[in-house]
């Protein structure tokens, strides 16, 4: 049980510089997901915390406590790997025992704990096992054992999901889930996959380009996203983006593909005519006959079974994604219309989330 | 290549080669360049007194008749050392890759003599070659062919490359088997679908795949032939009858150890040193360095 | 499917088995046989079993000319130099691979590359030197002169230093968050993980200080050093005349443990031996 706080922490390689300064609090028994493409920092991140590498700036606290220049074996934390780093030449008694005997701990209460952490984990018959002569999914059992013997006060996982199937993530998941909450210790977590973000995460943050993009709920990021980058990582399939411009005072804008659309929520702010992104998820997209509709011309379209995607392009050129329940209609151009109250109005330039100037009364609560 | 996770330190690194560097230094490097001072220098009959000579020793050696003959003869015996034992060992590792039965026991019974050691290789071909008790010996006699390699020069230089052949067959063998397996069964697959049988698809897909092994071996046996062999000579001919089978490296040896020709012989280390440092490089520039990378 | 056996395999295949065997059966039979019998010429392919004793004879017999060691002792020296050769070039070879992989210090590609040039400085190349080294030293006829010199080695080292690039960085990470520093590392994970190569290793080194034939030439010239290489060697070159069937004998012997050692580890070492080299 453990609060961790990152202060400023920052890793520079040479001249390159891979993590530009992240701030960060976990409260007590917290999951925190890291979640970012391959090279946004967020493995460095782990790392560091872990005490694998040092950090060029910043610093971490564990329950209060500077454990910045710390051995790593000595910060109380236990760290599940991608490919489990399971010892191969030893049991998986062994495997989960060599930490606590290079601690220092008593034969009789090694045993103790290994037996406890294997019923858990339903190692139990496992216990003579070597490596090799276990499953992926075993595998993965014996590292996750390997880190609840520890007793540790913060948990790090290094994307513990990536070398499962995918029919055997989904439970993983949820065991790990289930273990970590029942256990409270406070896990910092890295995956590359957004759903695995999403279902794990009491909170996440989406790393981009060594920065945190944003932190907050599962469903905060999803329903805010903060900025362009962010929008289009989180949610499958990706978020379609149309250029536009700001009309109306902020409360209107024009799209490049022809009508416009209300931002009903509130204006934003801006000059008329400064150039914006609106975005919105392909299942927020609606069929529709209506006189505001825009034409969409289909290229391809994949049935999902009950639902269906259709692939096009908008007037302007642009590509655009739909998702609908049912199939699709057949005709080689389709109207489609975008609600306003699910569009997301973002900076041309920057990227940034752009925000009503007052929110409006309907917007949802966030939890 | 290198480790992304390290140890911190630098005392105890340093501690952990010490005993490794002290050996090569004190038995390897502190040799070499002993060689090269004394290859510069000259000592003179009574052996009171040296002097420094330039390359007096090397130039000696490059208008000497003796040291352009052994010369040639080493790489005359190179060649047809290597050329016959990676043959040998190639059409044998060539059918034990065929799928015959008892596959397991033909190549563990080929890949033995590599335990054997060069001078041992030898005194067993003494047994059968000796002038007076050797059974081959005898049987060539009955043919009307007098095999002497204690008197007959040519018979000598024979039959040295014969047993130093030999004696690396097995060690081809086994790089070449290794090699055979790393050919993709797919390929083989598709040269079949395509038609190719065979002499002809061994000849147009699985030698090409085998460059790299045959690149790797040719230095490999080159050098045993020139450097490894001394035991194999030595114990058989001392590198005569007269200085028929005496190579580069017995000639080393008997100037040096024998004719106590300090000079010359580390001037003929020197060169030796250079031959090697060469072949090293050819390997790594064209297998891809892969020892260092 | 059934197909007819390859007869062109089998007969090459049982050709090129014969032509390794033949000497060796030619040496095994002869040695049963009377020094009589071979000295007229007479080796009779078929083993005299009465003769098998003497397998047991040459063990007590010695190289007169050379203060008539016995070739027991020889044996024992021959093993006593390959094991520890063999020891002492994985104990070095193992330490230095894993500074130099596991650690950077100072100089260390300068450390890395003197231990490479080692590979290009085989004894034969520089024997008056190595020896003069030697003898200032006072290491001629020693244990520690016969096998110190040879326990560097580059091959080893890079080797070992291959094998200890493919540990994968999480194993060393995991070890470290176990609170494992690097000498505990070293025994308790590098090791063990690398025991298949370790094997393979040894047999290699095991038959390279066996058949080890210059290095002894030079350093054991008073006889108590003679290895079994050197001694069955000189026992056909003496002014008088050889005791054949003793000597054959020996040979046979001399063969027995690189051999057996090689068809015991077949599989470590083939393997071994096509990673090392290349």
């Amino acid at each position: 049980m453990a609060t961790l706080e990152l202060q400023g922490l920052a890793k520079r390689f040479g001249k390159t510089t891979v993590l530009h300064g992240v701030d960060l609090a976990l409260t007590d028994g917290e999951m925190l997901v890291i979640v970012g493409a391959s090279g946004c920092g967020k493995s460095t991140l782990l790392r560091l915390v872990a005490g694998l590498e040092e950090p060029s700036a910043g610093r971490i606290l564990l329950d209060g406590v500077d454990i910045t220049g710390r051995d790593p074996a000595r910060r109380d934390i236990a760290m599940v790997f991608q490919n489990y780093a399971l010892y191969p030449h030893m049991s998986v008694f062994d495997n989960m025992a060599y930490g606590l005997k290079l601690k220092g701990m008593k034969r009789p209460e090694i045993a103790r704990k290994i037996e406890e952490a294997a019923d858990t984990l339903g190692l139990s018959a496992l216990l003579g096992r070597k490596p090799r002569e276990l499953s992926g999914g075993q595998r993965q059992r014996v590292a996750m054992g390997r880190a609840i013997v520890r007793e540790p006060k913060l948990f790090l996982f290094d994307e513990p999901l990536s070398n499962l199937d995918a029919k055997l993530r989904v439970q993983v998941r949820a065991d790990i889930r289930k273990l970590q909450k029942r256990l409270k210790v406070t896990s910092l977590y890295v995956t590359h996959d957004q759903i695995e973000a999403m279902t794990l995460a009491d909170r996440l943050i989406v790393m981009h380009e060594g920065r945190a993009a944003q932190i907050g709920a599962p469903t905060a990021v999803f329903d805010k996203p903060a900025d362009r980058y962010v929008a289009s990582f989180i949610g499958e399939p990706a978020m379609n983006f149309c250029s536009a411009t700001l009309i109306a005072g902020g409360t209107a804008a024009r799209l490049d593909a022809g009508p416009t659309v209300d931002l009903p929520d509130g204006a934003r702010a801006g000059a008329d005519d400064t150039r914006i992104t609106i975005g919105i998820r392909p299942q927020h997209a609606l069929l529709s006959t209506g006189a505001d509709a825009m034409p969409l011309t289909v290229e391809l379209i994949e049935p999902l079974g009950s639902e269906t995607l259709i692939h096009g392009r908008l007037a302007d050129g642009s590509e655009f994604m739909l998702r609908v329940a049912g199939p699709a209609p057949a005709a080689e151009t389709i109207k489609i219309s975008l609600p306003a109250h699910y569009l997301h109005v973002f900076d041309a330039e920057s990227g940034k989330r752009l925000e009503p100037l007052t929110p409006a009364l309907s917007a949802p609560a966030m939890p | 290549m290198e480790r992304r996770t390290l140890f911190n330190g630098r005392l105890l690194p340093a501690v952990l080669v010490l005993p490794q560097l002290a050996i090569t230094i004190l038995f390897f490097i502190l040799p070499a360049y002993k060689a090269f001072a004394e290859s510069v220098r000259a000592t003179d009959a009574f052996g009171l007194h040296t002097s420094f000579v330039g390359f007096a020793n090397f130039l000696h050696l490059a208008r000497s008749n003796l040291y352009q003959h052994a010369m040639i003869r080493t790489g005359v015996f190179c060649v047809a050392v290597t050329v016959l034992a990676m043959a040998a060992g190639l059409v044998l590792a060539v059918f034990a890759d065929r799928a015959i039965k008892g596959r397991a026991i033909y190549r563990t019974l080929l890949i033995w003599p590599y335990a054997i050691a060069p001078a041992i290789a030898s005194v067993i071909f003494v047994f059968l070659l000796q002038p007076q008790i050797g059974l081959i010996t005898n049987l060539l006699g009955r043919l009307g062919i007098d095999f002497d390699y204690a008197t007959n020069g040519g018979q000598a230089f024979l039959l040295i490359i014969l047993i130093a052949a030999w004696k690396q067959v097995s060690y081809n063998f086994i790089f070449y088997v290794a090699g055979l397996q790393s050919v993709p069964r797919s390929v083989i697959e598709a040269a079949t679908l395509d038609g190719a049988r065979g002499f002809h698809r061994f000849r147009t897909m699985i030698w090409p795949l085998l460059t790299p092994t045959t690149f790797f071996l040719i230095i490999v046996n080159f050098v045993y032939a020139a450097f490894d062999t001394f035991a194999l000579i030595f114990a058989l001919t001392a590198g005569g009858p007269g200085t028929a089978t005496e190579t580069l490296v017995v000639k080393v040896y008997r100037d040096g150890v024998i004719n106590l020709d300090l000079g010359g012989s580390a001037a003929q280390s020197v060169i030796l040193m250079a031959i090697i440092v060469g072949l090293t490089a050819i390997q790594f520039r064209y297998t891809g360095k892969r020892a260092v990378s | 499917m059934t197909r007819k056996p390859d007869y062109l395999a089998h007969a090459i295949l049982l050709m090129g088995v014969l032509i390794f065997i033949f000497p060796i059966w030619v040496t095994f039979a002869g040695a049963t046989q009377s020094a009589a019998a071979i000295n007229r010429g007479d080796i009779s392919l078929i083993p005299r079993l009465s003769g098998l004793v003497v397998f047991v004879q040459a063990l007590g017999l010695g190289n007169a000319a050379k203060g008539g060691v016995p070739v027991w002792h020889m044996l024992l020296v021959s093993f006593g130099m390959a094991l520890g050769i063999a020891i002492g070039k994985i104990a070095i070879s193992a330490l230095s691979a894993f500074a130099i992989a596991f650690f950077r210090f100072p100089f260390r590609m300068l450390a890395f590359w003197l231990i490479f040039i080692t590979l290009m400085l085989p004894v034969e190349v520089r024997i008056i030197p190595t020896y003069s080294v030697m003898s200032d030293f006072h290491l001629i006829n020693t244990f520690t002169g016969l096998t110190m010199p040879l326990i560097a080695s580059a091959t080893a080292t890079l080797l070992f230093r291959q094998v200890f690039l493919t540990i994968p960085d999480e194993l060393v990470e995991a070890a470290k968050l176990d609170g494992a520093g690097p000498m505990r590392f070293f025994f308790d994970i590098l090791l063990p993980v690398s025991g298949a190569n370790l094997a393979a290793l040894f047999v290699i080194l095991f038959i390279y200080g066996w058949n080890q034939y210059l290095w002894p030439l030079l350093v054991a010239t008073n006889g108590r050093l003679d290895t079994i290489v050197l001694g069955i060697v000189q026992m056909i070159n003496p002014e008088a005349l050889p005791q054949w069937n003793f000597v054959m004998a020996a040979t046979i012997l001399a063969l027995i443990p690189p051999v057996l050692v090689v068809i015991a580890m077949q599989r470590w070492f083939v393997r071994g031996l096509t990673e090392a080299d290349k």
